[in-house]
């Protein structure tokens, strides 16, 4: 056999290596650059090996801000799946409802990250927002900016309304994607409902919800704009989560490298998590 | 196990059908013996999935009853209705065992685990999936699911019908006949009630005992397979049943004979004074090479094994006959002979009775 060895197929790819280069590998390659050295400004840096990370593992300033960011990230993931599904199941499967509830549930995820923040924001205000005003004729005191359990369920409540709909759009399309013989069948068996939901839906469903999970982790751990315009990581440092932390010490204390070493720490997180969902999730797929 | 009866039985998928082409089946009676072994024949879109999921409660028809011995369960659902269906495409329950899939329907209806087990063991012993009773289903081939599919109808011993809508459509050629001798086989060992839904002639006419051939919504003919073949009630039975299918030559009527081309030709039924768009059908098997009778223009010869199919042009008609392979075939013109036990007359399409009558 004869190949031809042609060397100019390389050019082809050279616009993409550009492109990644200058959108990850630089940046990422700046940011370890920062992670490992000390600087007085001007740009005159020395070498200060692993001190930084050392610093950032040490801190209790980020083990709380990694802890409040699990308590969110895995308070929304119990109420957002569980949710989600139960939506998709109650939608209709046919006729003109079918394109109504699409959109409706399409609708929170096209609206820009920090309307929503400046939405809830307002919406949650005590004396002319819809919901805390209401919630304080109703006799609950409720004042986000000063309490913190207020500040919570806010920030909460923001997330599973703006990201249900994720949840729900992959439900359903996996739920739709159901031959109509598994249902006939189920019914010929003598199936419940709660064993159609356990032996049929859910199973279908697997794979559509393993990727609504990981999107709906890696985007929740990585949260910054709703929560930053709703409040700014107040009252106090209450909900101030990992992203807002970082941002407060790279942009407002100008600490580059405890900055630094903190984004590639949140990045391994991400990264080592996320592998551990995909992992258990698809353990049984193979046998 | 139960008699089935179909009376007065119509059914449209419109709120308000006008139209006869709103109906998706048309007015029909059946009864379908206790035991039996029935296949319902037809081309797609003619209503036969449409009468299956009427028959197990799937659908329920707009107008008529069906009845299971003296029971009328028109409007029950398929749960209380006692019958078991195996669908086109195998439906298995992924995450579960074949076990468990086997016993998945009585456990459904709350039986003890040791009878379950005592079931399972024997349905699947039937069915040859013994071996991979442990295994989970998912991983099973389409011919094993469907196998599964048919043990969870089989499973419980109170189905009146075992209903089979083209199960074989996704099976492996070599496969196909295997499951289908499994299937014959079953129906002698358990005699329950079994209705195929089939739209390949081959697959009706080896599993049932009796056939009905359906066409757009409608009940053409019902015989046993060879009552098919020999005596279509309808040109369409004659054209749909055999390979090649039956000749159909519209003709001219002379006092009750039928004429083509100028010659008259002998049937074993006479033309009504009535008739209409009135036509002869005679099989391929039944044409000949004669020395007098139809002139006729060779057109092609294919090899079909066996037999040799010859395509012929008759008075500008196209007739095919069959010719027992190593028997000379002329070339260029030659004459046909219809045997005349074999050769009808038909009247918009329905075969005339000795009578006149259609």
């Amino acid at each position: 056999m004869n190949k031809t060895v042609n060397q100019k197929a390389w050019f082809f790819v050279l616009p993409v290596l550009l492109l990644v280069a200058f959108n990850a590998i630089v940046p990422l390659m700046t940011v370890v650059n920062y992670s490992v050295q000390e600087t007085f400004g001007d740009n005159v840096f020395f070498w200060s090996g692993i001190s930084w990370f050392e610093q950032v593992l040490k801190s209790s300033r980020f083990h709380e801000a990694l802890g409040r960011q699990l308590f969110f990230t895995f308070t929304i993931l119990a109420i957002e799946v569980p949710l989600g599904v139960i939506i998709a199941l109650a939608m209709p499967r046919k006729g003109p409802w079918v394109s109504v509830c699409l959109v409706l549930m399409a609708m929170p995820l096209l609206i820009p990250w920090n309307v929503v923040g400046a939405m809830w924001n307002i919406f949650g205000l005590p004396e002319i927002g819809l919901l805390g005003k209401t919630l304080n004729t109703l006799g609950f005191d409720y004042n986000y900016t000063r309490q913190p359990g207020a500040a919570w369920f806010t920030l909460i409540l923001m997330d599973v309304w703006h990201w249900t709909s994720l949840v729900v759009l992959l439900a359903y399309a996996g739920l739709v994607s159901i031959p109509d013989a598994y249902y006939q069948a189920a019914k010929i068996d003598g199936a419940s409902s709660w064993s159609i939901f356990r032996y049929i839906q859910l199973p279908k469903m697997k794979r559509v919800l393993t990727i609504a999970i990981l999107l709906r982790f890696m985007d929740s751990f990585n949260i910054y704009t709703e929560p930053s315009v709703l409040t700014g990581g107040g009252p106090g440092n209450s909900t101030t989560l990992l992203s807002i932390d970082l941002v407060k010490i790279a942009l407002g204390q100008f600490d580059l490298g405890p900055a630094a070493a903190m984004s590639l720490i949140y990045f391994l997180v991400i990264l080592l998590m996320s592998w551990i969902f995909y992992t258990v999730m698809t353990r049984n797929e193979d046998q | 196990m139960a008699k089935i009866t179909l009376s007065h039985l119509k059914h449209s998928y419109y709120p308000n059908p006008t139209k006869s082409e709103d109906w998706a089946l048309k007015e029909l009676n059946l009864e379908w013996d206790d035991g039996g072994a029935y296949a319902l024949l037809g081309p797609s879109g003619c209503g036969k999935t449409t009468l299956l999921n009427i028959i197990s409660g799937l659908l329920i028809p707009s107008h008529g009853k069906v009845i299971f011995d003296e029971e009328d369960v028109t409007d029950l659902p398929p749960e209380e209705r006692h019958i078991a269906q195996v669908f086109q495409f195998p439906v298995v329950y992924d995450t579960m065992t074949v076990y468990d899939n086997l016993a998945f329907p009585l456990r459904n209806r709350g039986v003890d685990e040791e009878t379950v087990k005592s079931r399972v063991t024997e349905i699947a012993e039937m069915t040859d999936l013994t071996a991979m009773l442990g295994r989970r289903a998912s991983g099973l081939t389409a011919d094993g699911k469907q196998k599964i599919s048919l043990g969870r109808g089989l499973v419980r011993n109170d189905v009146n019908a075992i209903l089979f809508d083209e199960p074989l459509t996704v099976i492996d050629p070599h496969l196909k006949f295997q499951l289908r001798s499994k299937l014959k086989e079953l129906h002698q060992r358990i005699q329950n009630t079994m209705i195929y839904v089939t739209h390949d002639q081959t697959e009706a006419l080896t599993f049932a005992d009796k056939v009905v051939v359906m066409n757009v919504g409608e009940v053409v003919q019902i015989g046993t397979p060879e009552e098919l073949f020999e005596t279509p009630q309808h040109t369409f039975v004659g054209h749909f049943i055999g390979s090649p299918g039956m000749n159909v030559l519209p003709c001219e009527i002379k006092n009750g004979a039928a004429f083509l081309n100028g010659s008259k030709i002998t049937t074993t039924n006479k033309a009504p004074k009535d008739i209409k768009k009135a036509e002869i059908g005679v099989r391929p098997e039944y044409v000949t090479f004669s020395e007098k009778g139809i002139d006729a223009e060779i057109v092609k010869v294919s090899d079909a094994g066996r037999f040799n199919i010859v395509d012929t042009m008759c008075a500008g008609q196209s007739v095919k006959l069959l010719v027992q392979e190593g028997a000379s075939i002329p070339t260029g013109s030659a004459k046909l002979a219809f045997a005349p036990n074999s050769t009808r007359i038909y009247s918009d399409g329905w075969l005339v009775r000795e009578g006149g009558a259609k």
